[in-house]
């Protein structure tokens, strides 16, 4: 433990390097740089609002901005988790070589995906704003949502990382898991409104999906009170993620190098 | 079974020679490796990915074969010695530095190291290729475990010195192989290490440069450096070192003073 310790301290400019690295040069061939982090989103919001607007019914959440909290907080978990898969094997020759604590490469990817997500939600701002939906209080709820999306990335992010290392074709089963994921997180319906509600239990087991629920409570100033399943099976998930991922990452971190 | 054999009358001799050689010397051990072997599971085919994974655990075929990249492996190295690494291809050396250098674990026994180690290995292997010059000094720096101020300090100390001028705010994917490994040698030592560990580097870019880097070399193994030198060629192992072993199967077979090991190795070569 005081190893561990003296080691983060050591390389804690490194993780601030790759950190900035990865920001730095996702946007740097392309004109309008960091704007893409808030147009992406925003076009989809648009094209979704096109196509399916008519979804919710009337009296129902706001639709633009119903749909943007499902997609900001899925495209965190997305991209950090993807990223995150192939940060070990990516940095492959320098773990050959130099002595990095490993879990700098995944940490730095589930970070600076974050940070990227956290600039992103200005554009929930400004179209909470523009769409009129009223600020209340609850907003505060957020921090529970975004906390535990953070958490549940990294205990992904990490456990993927290491078993990328052993298992190369991880990356394909991964889009095929990113793509259930996706489709269970009800980023642009209700599951009210699904007609056969005989599948829900896909829904209460997807940790995102839940916390997508506590967000757009958070956002529509509900208080969390009719959602405390989401709570804390959220909680308990993404905690557990997080100690399986490490436990796996630290006893398999010393054969990386058999096999990078 | 003559193998065999032949490996019990080497091992002997391992344990017995660093005995002997610490009387001699007072100075601090800064590198211990005790009975320091590393097993490597060679899979008859290579597997690594869940489909065939799963088809050889349904099939029961994990057919490993082990093999042992060092074993009983014993050495000492006292600060100040220039340690040259004989060996043949396939004998070891570059797991031994791996060892030493704390990226792999050994299977049985201890390696212990005092001081901070600069590998010279593979010089820029380390960088991105988007990232220019500037940047990737940054980002490798802090991969050697530099501080940032440290590295902002010493920053024209290595521009300078890799020549690179303004292809530093090039990206590095536009530099020539001896560019980067240039800048890789210029952000590598320019930190002072205790233990520097070169694998034949000396040949680092055009012929100016390599003088220069020789130079660079010589003066810091003058200020008592330890270093670990592997190469190939007796003769670079001569010129540069005090010490040497040759390593053969994963043992040392011979150790001790330049000269005699430098000639040994020859012997060796001449039969195969």
């Amino acid at each position: 433990m005081n190893k561990f310790i003296k080691d983060f301290k050591k390389f804690r400019p490194l993780l601030g390097e790759l950190i900035k690295k990865d920001i730095k040069l996702k946007y740097r061939s392309s004109v309008l740089g960091v704007l893409w982090t808030l147009l992406e989103p925003l076009l989809t919001m648009i094209v979704l609002t096109l196509v399916f607007s008519n979804l919710l019914g009337r009296g129902d959440d706001n639709f633009p901005v119903y749909i943007l909290c499902g997609r900001l907080l899925y495209s965190f978990f997305s991209n950090g988790t993807k990223v995150a898969l192939k940060s070990v094997r990516k940095h492959g020759s320098m773990i050959a070589k130099v002595y990095v604590p490993k879990y700098m490469y995944p940490l730095s990817s589930v970070i600076s995906n974050y940070i990227m997500f956290l600039i992103s939600l200005i554009v929930l701002v400004g179209v909470i704003i523009f769409e009129g939906v009223p600020i209340t209080w609850y907003l505060l709820e957020a921090l529970v949502p975004l906390a535990l999306g953070f958490i549940l990335t990294l205990g992904v992010g990490i456990l993927l990382s290491a078993l990328n290392v052993f298992f190369r074709d991880l990356e394909y089963l991964w889009t095929v898991v990113m793509m259930l994921i996706m489709y269970t997180c009800a980023i642009f319906y209700k599951v009210d409104s699904l007609k056969n509600v005989a599948n829900e239990w896909i829904f209460k087991c997807n940790p995102l999906y839940s916390l997508i629920v506590l967000f757009r409570d958070a956002v529509f100033g509900r208080s969390f009170a009719n959602d405390m399943y989401h709570v804390w099976f959220s909680l308990i998930f993404s905690f557990a993620v997080l100690i399986v991922g490490v436990l796996v990452f630290w006893r398999k971190q010393d054969k990386f190098i058999l096999y990078v | 079974m003559a193998e065999t054999q032949n490996d019990e009358t080497i091992k002997n001799e391992t344990v017995a020679k660093p005995a002997a050689k610490k009387d001699k010397k007072p100075a601090e051990t800064v590198i211990e490796l005790n009975n320091v072997g590393v097993k490597f599971r060679l899979a008859e085919q290579k597997c690594d990915n869940l489909k065939e994974y799963f088809i050889r655990l349904i099939k029961r075929k994990m057919n490993y074969r082990e093999f042992w990249a060092l074993r009983e492996l014993n050495l000492k190295v006292k600060k100040g010695d220039r340690i040259g690494i004989l060996g043949l291809n396939g004998a070891g050396k570059s797991t031994l530095l791996k060892c030493i250098a704390g990226v792999l674990k050994p299977t049985e026994g201890s390696v212990t190291v005092k001081g901070n180690i600069v590998p010279l290995l593979e010089l820029g292997a380390g960088f991105d290729k988007d990232y220019t010059g500037a940047e990737n000094i940054f980002l490798y720096g802090s991969m050697l475990g530099y501080s940032k101020a440290f590295i902002r300090e010493k920053y024209n100390e290595i521009v300078e010195f890799s020549e690179l001028g303004d292809f530093i705010n090039v990206p590095v994917k536009n530099y020539s192989s001896g560019m980067k490994a240039r800048l890789g040698f210029s952000i590598a030592t320019v930190v002072e290490p205790e233990i520097l560990i070169l694998d034949e580097v000396l040949s680092v870019g055009d012929a100016k440069f390599r003088k220069k880097s020789a130079k660079k070399l010589k003066s810091m193994m003058k200020k008592g450096v330890t270093v670990l030198f592997v190469s190939h060629s007796g003769d670079q192992v001569l010129e540069n070192c005090n010490k040497a072993i040759i390593l053969e199967k994963g043992h040392i077979i011979e150790m001790g003073k330049v000269d005699a090991v430098c000639a040994r190795y020859n012997e060796i070569i001449e039969k195969k």
